[in-house]
């Protein structure tokens, strides 16, 4: 069966099935498209660009704060209080990118560096009364209101998933193909170099940083709405940003649908285990630093990159 | 603000930057030789935590004596860490070491988190409540203790660092590494022992401060943070500058709890950060990179 059928076939199943599956199995499907979506964004720029965020969880948090905040406190619709989401979440990042950039901190620095700025976020809400402190924020659910983005039913949520991962996933390719695409990966390989054939550098990487964060802040929202509760440690902690780029690294970062296939290897997995050690705590998040320690020791490329070595070895 | 109030957040300050200047040296001796930011700093340091509450609850030695006991058994773990995840990975993209210490760091933690639980514990020696005061500060023997102990084990590092043979070759390979081949240092030897000695440092300072302080499986983020703090502050890989550089996360620390509300204290110590981290990436005492 060539390659084409079988993407078909998972679109056509991913698309027609849920609507027969019982609670549980759609809970799981929601979970890996959540974070298979949130891979995606994070994908961009430390895939793509190379440049390593341990900080994107500021990004996810002020996505979820926002449009939160602006339905309790001015009514708006989260649709739209998304979106506002993330034009802020880009504008800070854009903030946070050019920073760093612009001192140029690489590497390591720029991992802490992000990683700061988030915990910053997060010491904020923990201390900030206007948005709930450290109780957190509660959404209310108790009637479905299409128009406010509450649903009744796990579905609509699933296809409100599925759509914005499906989208980050024709962006992220059609990105690949652009001149700033190009420029990414030319800017991630060698940046001296790539500044030398003429890319600019700075922008490519803010490019990155700005579509980044503005797609993991959707991704916040969702979070909310879909939980309906959100707190700080929960939105802005350092979990949500690693949960968020393991499925790129494990899936294989700077490729199409790596972050995809991560997620769809792990969220089964890290549930299976919190299926058969119920009741102890941590055994889930245990099992994904071992993931993350065999992965890098093993597949450093990825199981993209690592199908696609056995596939040039084969032929 | 008064006088008595600034006067006890600097002492508090200063007995609390002891630890993390411990804390750091450790964390600066590994990025100096094995040039790795170790995210598993913090969970070592959980674990030394729990090794010494252990052996209080089980034989009920005491966490300053357990100290004898904890750090060479540390020395060895670090030793077996470095063999085997951080070693087959040495060539490894830069990133990925990075995130081969943070799975390491998650592992840890919430295995603590399966043996143990979450909840807080507290180890209640008879002396955790001693304390004495200077003028209007008041000073608890335990914090001063804590605070001395990891000066003193600091100090004896750095002489060891400066004067033994081992202590030149772990110099020599943080400061000039194919130098330091080209003389015949064992590399591979001084990098598990570099990691030995970093991972039996942080042990030591979650010993010492176990008197007083909480332990639960995610008791070393915090730290962990902190002696990033303190480490890029004094300049990642100097030995020094991590002391000194405890000494002001410490003091910044404390005077921001005195000074701030809620736990916004926090925040001064991350806007240091950031700010070290943009304007001086090579550290308050390292010479700027030209």
């Amino acid at each position: 069966m060539g390659e084409k059928a079988l993407a078909g076939l998972a679109v056509a199943a991913l698309v027609a099935a849920p609507p027969f599956l019982p609670k549980y199995p759609l809970e799981i499907l929601i979970s890996v498209l959540f974070f298979a979506y949130l891979g995606l964004a994070w994908n961009i720029l430390g895939g793509y660009a190379g440049q390593f965020s341990f900080g994107h969880a500021a990004f996810f948090g002020i996505g979820a704060y926002t449009s939160t905040l602006l339905f309790l406190r001015a009514g708006l619709s989260p649709w739209l209080g998304m979106l506002a989401g993330g034009v802020l979440a880009a504008g800070f990042g854009l903030f946070e990118g050019y920073l760093s950039f612009r001192y140029g901190l690489r590497g390591p620095y720029f991992s802490l560096v992000t990683l700061a700025f988030a915990e910053m976020l997060r010491v904020v809400a923990v201390n900030l009364k206007v948005v709930g402190a450290s109780i957190g924020l509660v959404i209310p659910t108790s009637a479905a209101a299409p128009a406010l983005f509450v649903f009744a039913h796990k579905l609509p949520y699933y296809y409100v998933i599925l759509a914005l991962t499906a989208g980050a996933l024709l962006l992220t390719r059609v990105l690949a193909r652009t001149r700033l695409g190009y420029a990414l990966v030319a800017v991630r390989e060698n940046e001296d170099a790539a500044e030398a054939a003429g890319v600019n550098a700075l922008g490519a990487k803010l490019s990155a940083m700005a579509l980044s964060a503005f797609l993991t802040a959707l991704g916040g929202t969702f979070y909310a709405q879909y939980f309906a509760y959100i707190d700080p440690t929960i939105t802005f902690g350092p979990g949500i940003s690693i949960q968020g780029l393991l499925p790129a690294i494990v899936g294989g970062a700077g490729t199409v649908l790596g972050p995809l296939l991560g997620a769809f290897v792990l969220t089964p997995v890290s549930e299976l285990t919190r299926a058969l050690l119920r009741g102890r705590a941590g055994a889930d998040i245990m099992l994904y630093g071992l993931v993350l320690m065999l992965v890098i020791s093993f597949l450093p490329q990825g199981l993209i990159g690592w199908l696609r070595t056995r596939r040039m070895r084969a032929g | 603000m008064n006088g008595g109030l600034l006067l006890q957040a600097l002492v508090s300050g200063l007995l609390l930057g002891g630890v993390y200047g411990l804390v750091a040296s450790g964390l600066t001796l590994i990025f100096g030789v094995l040039r790795i930011i170790n995210f598993a700093h913090g969970a070592v340091m959980m674990l030394g935590m729990y090794a010494s509450y252990w052996l209080w609850v089980g034989i009920g030695l005491d966490p300053y004596a357990s100290v004898l006991l904890t750090a060479p058994a540390f020395f060895v773990l670090g030793v077996a860490i470095e063999r085997l995840v951080i070693e087959p990975n040495r060539d490894a993209a830069e990133h990925n070491q990075l995130l081969l210490t943070l799975g390491l760091a998650l592992f840890l933690e919430n295995l603590a988190l399966v043996l143990w639980q979450g909840d807080f514990r507290t180890l209640r020696v008879p002396y955790a409540n001693a304390s004495f005061v200077i003028g209007e500060a008041l000073v608890e023997v335990s914090r001063l203790v804590a605070a001395g102990g990891a000066v003193a084990i600091a100090f004896a590092l750095y002489g060891m660092l400066r004067y033994t043979d081992l202590g030149k070759a772990i110099r020599a390979l943080s400061e000039e590494r194919e130098g330091a081949m080209l003389v015949g240092i064992d590399v591979r030897r001084i990098r598990g022992v570099a990691f030995g000695i970093g991972s039996a440092c942080v042990a030591a300072a979650g010993a010492l401060i176990t008197p007083f302080f909480y332990i639960a499986p995610d008791v070393g983020e915090s730290f962990n943070i902190m002696a990033f703090v303190v480490v890029v502050l004094g300049g990642m890989g100097n030995f020094l500058g991590a002391l000194v550089g405890g000494l002001i996360v410490g003091l910044a620390e404390s005077l921001g709890a005195a000074f701030l509300p809620g736990s916004l204290k926090q925040l001064v110590v991350f806007v240091i950060f950031v700010l070290v981290l943009l304007f001086r990436p090579e550290g308050l005492f390292g010479r700027p990179r030209g």
